[in-house]
């Protein structure tokens, strides 16, 4: 027998606990570091992370948001981008390596390093050009285990490495306040909600999302990035409540269609472990 | 008021199966997405070694090679009661604070003891420092029955010790559960192994935990997190630590004492005339000249402003903290330059053993009773009535070194 009961609670108030942190981690990073860009993948959970920040501040985000292009993205994120940057008034900051595109890496000749150089070493040349001292990034604890054991308020060093083995203590909500020349702080105010609670948010805010999410031919994506490495998973859900109906079912991993999973067992350590997000 | 999420950390010694323990919970609660058990069932084949459930937290290659937790993991569990988040924490004394970065987030706790050797250091360790961040609702897992044989007597026989132990400390479990792990007896239904056990199962246990938090009739509390310039108006951001706040409210700010008007709450979007504990808000005041580190305050039930206050701290930095030392000290958004002038006792964190009265210094993991003097009035409240005015976290050069409460 399952006792386990997956859509028996209400959602109002766990929702807006949830936005309530979300909005205290983002603002405590802007009050202690000031020079901040926040990090739009355009994905589902950066931009209800942008949604959220836009509340924080009024519906006037005070500081860049940055999207990583790696030219591999597909065709509706740039259209999404471009639409809604114009449309929040968003001070919206391009990160690309030019100079990696050149030499033509790409997926197909190594999935790691094309990681590393398409997304990893472009935020840094950006950081290093902005001179940003930290970073809001939209991951959650629940995609990956790696993820689970991050601070909200995680320090990098100029090389970007993540020290995974001796992270800062993070005690209560009394988070990092300083950071040395050349570091930066990788601010996460998503970490505490589920896909399950992105999407019943998403629908409650009525947030609007690039259409990949929504099945199209039978198949939809649950989580997107780059056409070249993202497969499609099965699915009728073409609606945000089908959607949700589906989630509160289905065992399948949300990160299943992600290649950046698949190469062997510690790679999500080892990329992040480098500065990849 | 019930809370929503509930946040339990999972404390003990090292190796007595807190992460195994988890891990059973995420497979049986059928929390885990498909191929993920088979996938584990691959990685402990190619290590050589028996299925285990820890590697579902244990996800760092050195925690698998070392069979040890390294770092605090949270993961998320839904039953029929409530959500929960749930947070391992490492055993070993070496990354305490790590262990701790874990248990400051927690409501409540699950203090886990192997069957087949009983409370060890950093159980006793562990309780002691649940003890004084004011964690008292908690369930003891006695657990690796399979080892002991599943005996009445050896649970028996535990359950007196570890009762005993907790009973000078003055806590009481609501529930003490034998448990196999890494099988899963008694975490998601009652085992057939343990007949004679009579108690409610992990889950169950769990789920009869009170999720209440304070009331709204608590005194108003609200930090300043930041001050923003909109258009003509300056909004002041923050969170409600406690009570709630209502347009037209008379406050008082301290430290400066300045009597003022919630002329109105600003939520984007949205119209609010009443805030309460948790909600991120902006308010416009009717004084303006408000900076971070303020705490808006109500006119009953007003905080008291110090200069000089006592505290009981953990220290954790390598290097010892020394009297007459300068600190930063922070506390909710408030941060001041602070400076020991008095170490009434040291004391070792796992007995409580008094290790010097009127000592010079204090050490790597001790815990101590001490005198603080800050450079200019702050608000600093008795932790067991105000919490979150009452803890701080002292830093030197922007590291965290320790963390204290006021009592």
């Amino acid at each position: 027998m399952n006792l386990i009961m997956r859509n028996d609670l209400s959602t109002a108030d766990y929702l807006d606990d949830l936005e309530s942190k979300s909005i205290f981690i983002i603002r405590e990073a802007f009050a202690s570091m000031r020079n901040i860009a926040l990090l739009w993948s355009i994905g589902k959970d950066s931009t209800t992370m942008l949604w959220i920040a836009r509340k924080a501040f009024f519906g006037h985000i005070p500081f860049p948001v940055m999207h990583i292009d790696t030219a591999f993205k597909f065709k509706e994120i740039y259209e999404f981008r471009d639409t809604f940057s114009r449309k929040w008034g968003l001070d919206l900051l391009i990160s690309k390596n030019k100079e990696a595109l050149k030499r033509s890496v790409s997926p197909g000749k190594g999935k790691f390093d094309c990681c590393t150089a398409l997304k990893t070493d472009a935020l840094k040349k950006t950081i290093e050009q902005y001179h940003f001292n930290a970073l809001l990034l939209a991951i959650r604890r629940d995609e990956h285990g790696i993820r689970a054991k991050e601070r909200c308020f995680s320090v990098r060093g100029a090389d970007f490495g993540w020290n995974y083995k001796d992270q800062p203590t993070e005690l209560w909500d009394l988070y990092r306040s300083r950071v040395a020349d050349g570091e930066h702080i990788r601010v996460h105010p998503m970490l505490h909600w589920t896909e399950l609670d992105i999407w019943k948010y998403i629908q409650r805010e009525k947030i609007p999302i690039v259409d990949l999410y929504k099945a199209r031919g039978g198949k939809r994506y649950r989580s997107i990035g780059c056409h070249t490495c993202c497969a499609p998973v099965d699915s009728k859900a073409d609606t945000l409540r089908k959607i949700i109906a589906e989630l509160e079912t289905t065992r399948i991993a949300e990160r299943s269609g992600r290649a950046q999973d698949k190469e062997d067992t510690y790679t999500m350590q080892k990329l992040r472990s480098l500065g990849y997000m | 008021m019930e809370k929503n999420i509930l946040t339990i950390v999972v404390c003990g010694e090292v190796d007595h199966g807190k992460s195994t323990l988890l891990g059973r919970i995420l497979c049986d609660t059928r929390s885990l997405p498909d191929g993920k058990w088979a996938e584990l069932e691959r990685v402990c084949r190619q290590m050589g070694r028996d299925i285990e459930p820890a590697y579902l937290l244990d996800q760092l290659e050195e925690e698998r090679q070392e069979a040890m937790t390294i770092d605090t993991t949270q993961v998320f569990l839904k039953t029929r009661k409530r959500r929960y988040c749930l947070i391992d924490t490492p055993g070993h004394l070496e990354f305490i604070k790590n262990m701790m970065t874990g248990a400051t987030q927690a409501d409540a706790a699950v203090l886990i003891v192997d069957a087949t050797v009983g409370v060890g250091e950093q159980t006793q360790r562990h309780a002691r420092l649940l003890k004084m961040l004011g964690v008292d609702r908690f369930i003891v897992a006695v657990n690796k029955m399979d080892l002991a044989g599943f005996s009445k007597e050896k649970f028996e026989g535990v359950q007196k010790k570890v009762s005993g132990f907790l009973r000078r400390l003055g806590l009481k479990p609501v529930a003490m559960i034998p448990i196999a792990a890494k099988e899963g007896h008694n975490i998601f239904k009652l085992s057939d192994r343990m007949k004679w056990y009579r108690g409610p199962s992990m889950i169950k246990a769990l789920d009869s935990l009170c999720g209440d938090v304070s009331g709204k009739r608590a005194p108003l509390r609200f930090p300043i997190q930041d001050v923003y310039k909109i258009g003509s108006d300056s909004i002041i951001v923050g969170r409600v630590e406690s009570g709630s706040i209502k347009v037209g409210q008379r406050v008082i700010v301290y430290p400066c004492g300045q009597k003022t008007k919630i002329s109105a709450i600003k939520v984007f979007n949205r119209k609010k005339t009443i805030a309460h504990t948790g909600d991120s808000i902006g308010l416009v005041l009717s004084c303006p000249g408000r900076v971070r580190g303020e705490v808006i305050c109500s006119t009953v039930g007003k905080p008291t402003l110090n200069t000089s206050f006592d505290g009981h701290i953990f220290w954790f930095a390598q290097k010892p903290l020394k009297i007459n030392g300068s600190l930063k000290l922070r506390c909710a958004t408030q941060e001041v330059g602070c400076v020991l002038t008095r170490i009434h006792e040291r004391m070792d964190s796992a007995t409580r053993e008094v290790l010097e009265r009127g000592a010079n210094e204090v050490g790597k993991n001790e815990l101590a009773r001490v005198t603080f003097r800050v450079r200019s009035p702050m608000v600093i409240e008795n932790f067991d009535v105000m919490g979150s005015l009452g803890r701080f976290v002292l830093e030197n050069d922007s590291a965290v070194c320790g963390f204290g409460i006021k009592r």
